[in-house]
């Protein structure tokens, strides 16, 4: 097995047993991205790496290592890396060389990993598809005509396309679970105030969550240690114990109770990714689990109620951006309104724009009460959908996505495209932890699981992905190399 | 209802930013399609439902009154578009 086909826990066992150096490892990756044309990296940190590699081989041969001691990953271009480009897709931040580091990235220095580069995004983390990006769109390993989802579709196609062993994302209203749905790896974002999202460039501050993209369970298990925890530095951070998230991943699921929402396999799922998700139920049910259907009579609105309450949020946060303290400013301003209206406008890309200006709407006078009140109050029925589900069973199952990943540039309409993300929406609007598994192949494409858990229940999620995972063999395809 | 371009014009003005003819034509076509979207959120009834804000229904945590940070406008400011005597610099506002 070739090292860029190996799990975090394999890599560290190689490297433990001597048969690599993480400098090895390192330059093996750094040769492969060189070579890709996916597009994946925004940002490649090769010296960076290389001397983070070194620093990694000189604790191992101390003896002073951890699990993820010299484990080479792509860090989304979201997170500030104090004296690297953070740019989050945007040509506004292209300029932007972080002062400081975000809690993730300082967590994951902590951790003695090495960071190969900054994965591309779509622009400020909005969008499905990751053809929102000042730099280009990334391609699906899987199929180079076809999107690899999005927003982390840069740290999803870096994952599946054997460019970096693991993959930090972040998840607004799918951002992690449908770009690993599309591209065939593990994805979990935890629950909301799970990981600090301090120097997480913010999108919408009551949905954003970042969390570990990965080849396994196992592995979004040992990276999500590293990330979560209590953050003094972001006031949404929960005073919530972390556990040890591997401690569990043997437990048996026997018994186990999976919710099918009867909503997500309605009118819209394509037959290809019901056929795949229902085999891997039937999969639970052989390993000792039992199907019931329920309800979650208001996830049709989760749509309407997302795409008011995130750009309402995006619109107040994106207000920062203005061509004063940091970022892009436009040539020659005449005066100071001509030096706002100008950055913002060439600095945004066409999707931040549309939804700035339905936040700047929906928030305005006489909107307010119709708009944003009412979405927040029917956030509240969401969210109260799945404490009723959680009442009866231990974990939801679904789809991730309604179709595999479509053709780029294929979607132009962006109705279209927020359509899509019927199924992941309503966990960030309730705050909940959600996963997405490989689960299969239609035509040719892979196809993600999604398990949605009750709050703070990362460790029973990754616990049943494990399981899963040690029935089924979908985590260990990749795609084909010419 | 249905949003105007001129109405649109003003919501960007609001969001301070300014759209090209096209970029008038396109987003007031898309914008009204995302507000149609929202309407259906008025099928739903809500008199005595609470707005939910955060997830978490938290509180926002308090800390003790200290100072945390050194200065490092020096660092701040190096990313800055134009500086002066330890000033953000814009185009003159009052003559």
């Amino acid at each position: 097995m070739s090292i860029h086909q190996k799990t975090i826990a394999e890599l560290a066992q190689g490297l433990k047993d001597k048969e690599y150096s993480s400098v090895e490892i390192t330059q093996h990756y750094l040769d492969r991205i060189k070579q890709s044309d996916l597009n994946a990296f925004i940002t490649v940190t090769d010296e960076l790496a290389m001397s983070q590699a070194q620093a990694a081989d000189d604790k191992i041969a101390a003896g002073t290592n951890n699990i993820l001691t010299g484990i080479p990953y792509a860090h989304k271009d979201i997170f500030c890396t104090q004296g690297v480009k953070t740019s989050a897709g945007s040509k506004m931040l292209d300029n932007f060389i972080s002062p400081y580091d975000a809690s993730v990235s300082h967590q994951l220095n902590q951790a003695d990993t090495v960071m190969l580069g900054k994965a591309n995004m779509d622009e400020f983390a909005m969008g499905s598809s990751n053809e929102n990006s000042f730099y280009g769109a990334v391609k699906n390993p899987w199929n180079t005509d076809k999107i690899p989802g999005g927003s982390s579709g840069g740290s999803a196609a870096a994952v599946a396309g054997g460019l970096s062993c693991f993959a930090t994302g972040t998840d607004t209203g799918g951002s992690i679970r449908q770009p690993a749905s599309l591209c065939g790896i593990t994805g979990l974002k935890p629950t909301y105030g799970r990981v600090s999202r301090y120097g997480m460039i913010a999108y919408a501050s009551s949905l954003d969550q970042a969390g570990p993209m990965t080849k396994t369970a196992q592995d979004a298990a040992i990276v999500l240690n590293a990330m979560a925890g209590f953050d003094e530095k972001d006031s949404t951070s929960a005073e919530q114990d972390v556990p040890d998230y591997t401690a569990h991943l043997n437990n048996s699921i026997q018994g186990l109770t999976i919710g099918l929402p009867k909503e997500f396999f309605s009118e819209g799922l394509d037959d290809g990714v019901a056929t795949e998700v229902m085999n891997a139920v039937k999969e639970f049910e052989s390993m000792g689990a039992t199907v019931k259907e329920i309800s979650l009579p208001n996830s049709a609105y989760a749509i309407p109620t997302y795409y008011i309450v995130a750009p309402c949020e995006c619109s107040s946060n994106l207000s920062r951006l203005d061509g004063v303290r940091y970022g892009y400013r436009c040539d020659s301003p005449e005066n100071l309104e001509d030096l706002y209206l100008r950055s913002r406008s060439e600095g945004f890309g066409a999707e931040v724009k549309r939804r700035i200006m339905i936040g700047a709407y929906a928030l305005s006078a006489g909107y307010y009460d119709a708009y944003y009140l009412k979405a927040q109050k029917t956030r509240h029925l969401i969210s109260d959908d799945f404490k009723k589900a959680f009442d009866e069973v231990d974990v939801i199952m679904g789809p991730v996505s309604p179709t595999t990943a479509f053709d780029l540039g294929s979607v132009k309409d962006p109705v279209s495209m927020y359509l899509a993300d019927i199924y992941t929406l309503s966990a960030n609007l309730a705050g909940l932890p959600g996963m997405s598994i490989p689960a299969g192949f239609s035509n040719k494409l892979p196809v993600g699981l999604q398990l949605i858990g009750n709050y703070w229940s990362e460790s029973k999620l990754l616990n049943i992905a494990h399981q899963f995972q040690q029935q089924t063999d979908w985590h260990q395809q990749m795609p084909q190399e010419d | 209802m249905s949003l105007s371009e001129q109405q649109v014009t003003q919501i960007a003005y609001l969001a301070r930013l300014s759209l090209s003819d096209d970029e008038l034509q396109d987003n007031t076509k898309d914008l009204n399609a995302i507000l149609g979207l929202a309407e259906e959120l008025g099928a739903i009834e809500t008199d005595n439902i609470e707005p939910m804000a955060h997830p978490l229904h938290m509180t926002q945590r308090l800390r003790k009154d200290v100072v945390t940070e050194g200065d490092q406008s020096d660092l701040f400011q190096s990313i800055a578009p134009k500086t002066g005597n330890k000033h953000y610099l814009v185009p003159t506002v009052i003559e």
